[in-house]
């Protein structure tokens, strides 16, 4: 893993580590006074008016249309989450912002009643005085018995810091999008169910009710009608009626545009089933519209038998009524379904925005070492199903579908801002935008390094100062449904607002005010419920063109003159720029045209810094703007997601601007100092749901190595034996200390290849050759047994192959030691205090040697002769010379190199197929016995 | 108390710093045969034989026909001109068969069933274009496993080792005999062949444990209580012997006792090897270099393992590789001693005959081995350990490596890491040429 070293001091733990902790106190007098607020393990970066719950959650609620806004559950269940936040006022708001023109009804002109498949909304609103953040996403769901037959409900991720959310909202919406795309299939679903059986009552009503006027008929020889037959007649008719207009609702339900996900893991359920459905159903087959095809043993295909009942012919909805809970409005698979999709989505985004990120990043680029990461990362876990939307890039533009697809659609939106919608009541405060203004190349690296702090500092300032109170207002800022991608007023005119070449697919570009008391909305932009297959696939949430152009009021609307057919290839800069054009042309943000253009350069400075690759956090974006070649990219598989690359998307909506990523490579830790100002939560933080477990092991690993260097002052020797393939027999009578240093030893071991770390825990028998080819970290049983004798013979038979640590008696016997790297890599002196931090630094070091190890196995002279004749001790002198002059390697360094190459050369040679013979490889070098 | 001699881990003139183990075998593997410069064939106790790659490792071919364990296997390769080359080999079998296979598709050939007895040896007489078999007789077969002519049936345990001697004669050990059977072209057909015994040697006072063909003129037998026979391969007369030069109880009536005490497996020549000057003898734990010029032992060591020695070669740099019970395998070199031969012999020379002996003897040895003193010492350059059990053969690969069999079912290829790294960097340079650049994401 790559980590910006001042960043990995933002990592959280998981639990206390209480031994660490105990430093000694400060004599009273020099003590600092308290945090006001802080109680045990506050966050120092915590606002003051602390938020009134403990850490993230998600809520959802509905609109009801009996008691209005409700919240229905939080997730996690638990009610010390929300604290003494209240959900009901908080319902109250979150639903009051969707602006989504939903409906549902008979449409002038048209007979029938008329379902419209809505969008979801998405948008982020804040209540500063709640000291709440969120994203909310609302979604509608079909149910017949409500009125206009929909039902709102949003779902809502409720965090303290709005960093998190404004950064995290294209993660956020994708997730969201998921969970919502489940509720609505389950809903149709349901909803389908319910209309049939609706329909089967009608049936039976009509057919009644033809008797009775048949036999009303027949009783009835009179010439006229009474006023019963007409009632009846008119009953008849209206049942009739009825039959059509659920007819054509069942009809519409069922031709929903069925499509599949790419996610199929996610995605619940078979569409071609779903296709047989609608056709079968088109056929107005009412008796039975699903004939069990024989073999569909699909959950929702099944079809309870259902006895008709008699409809009255005045169903009137009555508000006494009972109304379907969520869970019965969506079949319950779905409903489970989409909890989990919930839970995964709180367990992803909990804790740290700063954390997230720099997960996000050092994945990111870890994908990008894809020649060498196999060595110490978890290849498993970075060859997961990418959480497609966030890290698309790094799935590798080898893939050049998928890149000209992101290149077309990146080329060809249609950018509709609209100024001045949704004008909030809230007086907006102008920002200095000085600082951009008079340097407006800013084409310099150094040069923003060293204005940025400064400027930083103005915006800080400028956010305090700017922080009018709007009373109780809301505030909203821009959403996607009209149109408006920004909102801004008139006095605000100085805000640069840049399209990007994303805006087309997320209009999410909108500038916050801070106001307290208000609600602020913060950007939304729509579901992509509707969004075709193909545009989908790539940009779920996003809908490339806009068909609510026409809804906005007054809105400044302007396409940019990118016509599609721009040569694809052109560069991306360039591409950026006309964007700045565009947008300057717009009459907003004259001043600073040219706010986009230093970046790439910026950012291929930043890459170019050897040694330690200083980024800090930053979303993670999708590689559509190219900046490649920047990056040393090992296998011309230049992966597009450059860290620092911009997304406009949201600096257009916050705080800083166009200069907020300016300002995250220049200065991470003044960037942290602001973005990081929130930390509503205490819960740990595992990044990514799937990698959850393997996220605590290393934090696990981190402390315990962390330990284990400060306790043992023979650290270093056995630290080279892992890595340099020797192998090292943890040997021990208590399984669980043995385990604990095994764990934390686990984090030097390199892997052999794409399998499972060379690992076991605990061992009891006698070690084998075999062991040591397998294993190269060994927890053993030391037992006084007959067999305990065998296996210490064992021991010392193999001694050579062995690194010995004896746990008990605290002894290492293993070869000497006199390098540099393990120093570095395990300084028992260190001040990291936190195992995740401790494990980050060593990711980072051994990456480094990784690197090394990259450029040593790849150097076709250091292996082969430059001529025929040249004779092999030339070759192996350059070869020497090299490790030791141009990688700097002293003495046993050498050996982890080599080593490392060794496992390179194994693993590309290997024919995919073949696992391949497990070698080992030794040396035949004395051991020593180290004691405490 | 073992006064075997070590080396530490330091062995900077080993140079085999890299194993594979091959797995596969069930049971015991006793046999190792080159079939050509990278493949070998493994058999054992468990009645499969198994082809490997040296160079790889890679397992070429299971091949499955024996129901009892293996006991004797020979290469067989077609020297027809006419002909391809078709590396064939020959194994036989506790279950009284014999079967030719196919080496390069791993099919058996044919197969012989008619045996009475097990068959303990098989040579292939390349030159003659037939093979023999030996157990209780001896049979000659040619190519088509026709059977040419076959002897009477021999007593005791039948021939136990067989060698070729020039002029169409071969020497089968039977017991403690040694007999001399000598192959004709019979008169009335063309492919015919009669054997003849021509001569029985009985010189030896115990089995003879193992017989090896030194040159065209020589050829040397041990026996079980550690008689050295040299014998003149065109009259087969006795050319020298030594049976002192490791044991003074050469008169087994004055010392009974002693005799007794012993194990016989501590005399017992096990296996012999020879180069054009010396006859190597493994003799119970020791190794002893024997030169046929000289007639005498010229360098020994009287404890090389810890354990019986199974298996001993020469390799072409003056080293010798020896593999023992003990489950290791041991790198020696010859080296000329320095020091005067006046030097004494030190005190715990000879501290493994110590037991249950009169200071008496043991001085007279001491007397007259100081006067054999050799020239010559064996230095322990290294030693390979990673069988679990005892190491029952290996082959020697030159630069491919070594591979060692053993009683813990295993194979290991010993390899010089050096090498081998140097020759991944090369597949691996040669694999991205192949694909262009370094686009392999396997």
């Amino acid at each position: 893993m790559i980590s910006a070293p001042d960043v990995v001091a933002f990592t959280r733990e998981e639990e206390l580590e209480d031994d660490l902790y105990r430093e000694p106190p400060l004599p009273e007098e020099y003590s600092v006074p308290l945090f006001p607020f802080a109680g045990q393990g506050a966050n120092p970066w915590a606002k003051v008016a602390g938020s009134k719950f403990t850490r993230d959650f998600i809520l959802i609620s509905e609109f009801s249309e009996q008691v209005g806004p409700q919240p229905l559950l939080t997730i996690p269940d638990d009610a010390k989450v929300s604290g003494t936040f209240d959900l009901n006022y908080f319902s109250l708001r979150i639903m009051s912002v969707d602006y989504q023109a939903s409906f549902v009804g008979h449409p002038p002109g048209s007979a029938y009643p008329k379902l419209n498949f809505v969008e979801d909304s998405k948008v982020v609103l804040g209540d500063s005085k709640e000291g709440a953040f969120a994203y909310v996403h609302h979604l509608t769901l079909y149910d017949l018995e409500a009125r206009g037959f929909v039902r709102p409900f949003c779902m809502a991720y409720i965090s303290a810091d709005e960093h998190k959310i404004m950064q995290q909202f294209q993660e956020l919406s994708t997730e969201f999008s998921k969970a919502s795309e489940c509720l609505k299939t389950g809903n149709r679903k349901a909803f389908a169910n319910e209309l049939e059986k609706k329909l089967k009552d009608l049936d039976y009503t009509r057919t009644v009710l033809h008797n009775e006027t048949e036999q009303q008929k027949k009783a009835n020889d009179k010439g006229y009608y009474t006023t019963q037959a007409i009632e009846k007649a008119n009953e008849l008719a209206s049942v009739e009626k009825s039959i059509i207009e659920h007819q054509d609702l069942l009809r519409q339900i069922r031709s929903y545009p069925y499509r599949k996900l790419k996610e199929s893991e996610f995605h619940p359920y078979e569409p071609e089933c779903a296709l047989d459905r609608a056709d079968v159903s088109s056929n107005q087959d009412l008796t039975a519209s699903d004939p069990a095809e024989p073999g569909e043993t699909h959950l929702y295909t099944h079809v309870p038998s259902y006895t008709p009942k008699l409809i009255k012919a005045k169903s009137a909805k009555c508000f006494d009524k009972k109304l379907k809970t969520l869970e019965e409005l969506c079949d319950v698979y779905f409903f489970t379904q989409t909890l989990d999709q919930l839970h995964h989505i709180e367990r992803t985004f909990r804790g740290d925005v700063c954390y997230l990120l720099t997960e996000q990043i050092s994945r990111a680029l870890l994908k990008q070492q894809s020649v060498t990461n196999f060595l110490f990362e978890d290849v498993s876990f970075l060859d997961e199903k990418p959480p497609e939307k966030q890290y698309r890039g790094c799935q590798g533009l080898g893939q050049d579908a998928t890149d000209e697809k992101c290149s077309e659609e990146s080329l060809a939106p249609k950018v509709v801002i609209s100024l001045g919608s949704y004008k909030s009541s809230v007086e907006c405060v102008p920002i200095k935008m000085e600082q951009e203004v008079e340097d407006p190349e800013e084409p310099k690296m150094s040069e923003s390094v060293m204005s940025e702090h400064q400027e930083n500092l103005d915006y800080l300032d400028a956010d305090i100062k700017g922080s009018i109170s709007s009373g109780e207002s809301i505030e909203v800022l821009g959403t996607e449904k009209s149109g408006a991608g920004l909102t801004k007023s008139e006095s605000q005119a100085s805000l640069p607002v840049m399209p990007s070449p994303q805006a087309g697919r997320s209009k999410v570009g909108s500038r916050r005010t801070v106001s307290e008391d208000s609600i602020e909305v913060l950007s939304t932009c729509p579901s992509e419920s509707l969004i075709p297959e193909d545009l989908k696939a790539s940009y779920p949430s996003a809908i490339n063109e806009e068909p609510y152009v026409d809804d906005e009021e007054g809105g400044l609307r302007f396409t940019p003159r990118l016509n599609p057919d721009i040569d694809e290839g052109q560069d991306d800069v360039s591409k950026q720029e006309s964007l700045v054009q565009v947008d300057a042309a717009c009459c907003i943000g004259k001043e600073s045209p040219s706010f986009l253009e230093p970046l790439p350069e910026l950012g291929q400075k930043v890459c170019e810094e050897d040694g330690v690759v200083r980024i800090p956090p930053q979303p993670y974006r999708p590689a559509e703007q190219g900046l490649r070649g920047g990056f040393p990219s090992h296998d011309g598989l230049s992966g597009g997601l450059l860290p620092y690359e911009l997304d406009s998307r949201y600096l257009t909506g916050s705080r800083e601007v166009s200069k907020s990523s300016l300002d995250e490579c220049s200065d991470s830790t003044s960037y942290i100092s602001s973005a990081a100002s929130t930390c509503s939560d205490r819960t740990p933080s595992p990044a990514h749901l799937a990698c959850g477990a393997g996220e605590r092991h290393r934090k696990r690993a981190g402390q315990n190595a962390l330990r284990f260097i400060r306790q043992y002052p023979f650290a270093h020797p056995a630290i080279y034996s892992l890595l340099s393939g020797r192998t090292l027999v943890v040997l021990g009578e208590d399984e669980t200390m043995v385990k604990r240093l095994v764990t934390a030893l686990s984090i030097f071991v390199p892997n052999c290849g794409v399998y499972a770390k060379p690992v076991k825990h605990w061992v009891t028998s006698p070690l084998h050759l075999v062991d040591f080819q397998k294993w190269k970290l060994i927890g053993l049983q030391r037992a006084v047994s007959p067999a305990g004798v065998n296996m210490l013979h064992a021991l010392s038979r193999y001694s050579r192959y062995l690194s010995i640590l004896d746990a008990d008696s605290k002894t290492l016997r293993c070869p000497l030691y006199k390098g540099t790297v393990v120093a570095r890599l395990a300084d028992h002196r260190t001040q990291i205090k936190r195992g995740s931090t401790y494990y980050m630094h060593v990711q980072s070091i051994l990456t480094q040697l990784c690197s090394k190890a990259f450029l040593f196995t790849f150097c076709h002279h250091l292996h082969l002769p430059i001529s025929e004749r040249e004779p092999e001790e030339s070759v192996v002198n350059r070869r020497m010379n090299f490790l030791k002059l141009q990688l700097g390697l002293a003495n046993e360094d050498i050996k982890i190199v080599q080593y490392l190459a060794e496992l390179l050369k194994l693993h590309y040679i290997q024919e995919p197929g073949q696992g391949g013979n497990p070698l080992l490889r030794f040396d035949y070098v004395p051991s020593f016995l180290y004691k405490i | 108390k073992s006064s075997v001699q070590t080396i530490g881990e330091e062995q900077i003139q080993n140079p085999y710093t890299e194993l594979l183990v091959l797995k596969g075998h069930q049971d015991i593997v006793r046999f190792l045969v080159q079939i050509d410069d990278c493949r070998f064939a493994s058999a054992g106790d468990d009645g499969i034989i198994f082809l490997w790659n040296a160079q790889t490792g890679e397992k070429l071919y299971e091949l499955h026909g024996h129901t009892h364990k293996i006991t004797a296997i020979a290469p067989f390769s077609s020297s027809d001109v006419t002909e391809e080359k078709t590396d064939m080999i020959i194994s036989a079998s506790a279950d009284r068969t014999v079967i030719i296979w196919d080496c390069t598709s791993g099919r058996q050939v044919q197969k012989v069933s008619c045996f009475h007895s097990t068959v303990k040896c098989l040579t292939v007489l390349q030159r003659l274009n037939v093979w023999l078999s030996g157990g209780s007789d001896l049979c000659v077969w040619n190519r088509k496993l026709d059977l040419l002519c076959k002897t009477s049936h021999l007593p005791d345990a039948g021939i136990s080792a067989l060698v070729e001697l020039p002029k169409n004669c071969v020497a089968a050990t039977v017991g403690k005999e040694l007999i001399i059977f000598r192959l004709s072209a019979s008169n009335n057909e063309s492919e015919g062949w009669n054997v003849l015994e021509v001569k029985r040697l009985v010189d030896h006072q115990d089995n003879i444990s193992s017989l090896v063909s030194v040159n065209d003129l020589t050829f040397v037998t041990g026996s079980h209580i550690g008689e050295l026979i040299v014998w003149d391969a065109l009259d087969w007369t006795k050319q020298a012997s030594e049976c002192n030069f490791w044991d003074s109880s050469v008169h087994p009536d004055v010392q009974p006792e002693i005799k007794l005490s012993q194990s016989p497996h501590e005399t017992s020549v096990q296996h012999l090897t020879s180069d054009e000057e010396c006859v190597f003898a493994a003799v119970g734990k020791g190794i002893y270099v024997y030169n046929l010029q000289m007639k005498r032992v010229i360098a020994c060591q009287k404890t090389a393992h810890d354990s019986t020695v199974l298996h001993i070669e020469k390799l072409p740099n003056r080293q010798l590789i020896s593999c023992s019970e003990d489950g290791s395998v041991r790198i020696w070199e010859l080296r000329e001693k320095q020091q005067l031969p006046a030097e004494p012999v030190p005190t715990g020379f000879f501290n493994m005959w110590g037991f249950g002996r009169a200071n008496k003897q043991a001085n007279q040895a001491a007397k007259k081995m100081q006067e054999n003193t050799p020239m010559y010492f064996l230095e322990l350059v290294g030693d390979l350990i990673g069988h679990s059990s005892a190491v029952q053969m290996f082959l020697y690969f030159g630069e491919l490596g070594l591979a060692t069999c053993s009683a813990d079912h295993l194979i290991i290829l010993w390899k010089d890491g050096e090498r081998e790294s140097s020759l991944r960097s090369l597949t691996l340079f040669k694999k991205l040429a192949q694909n262009g650049d370094l686009q392999l994401r396997l």
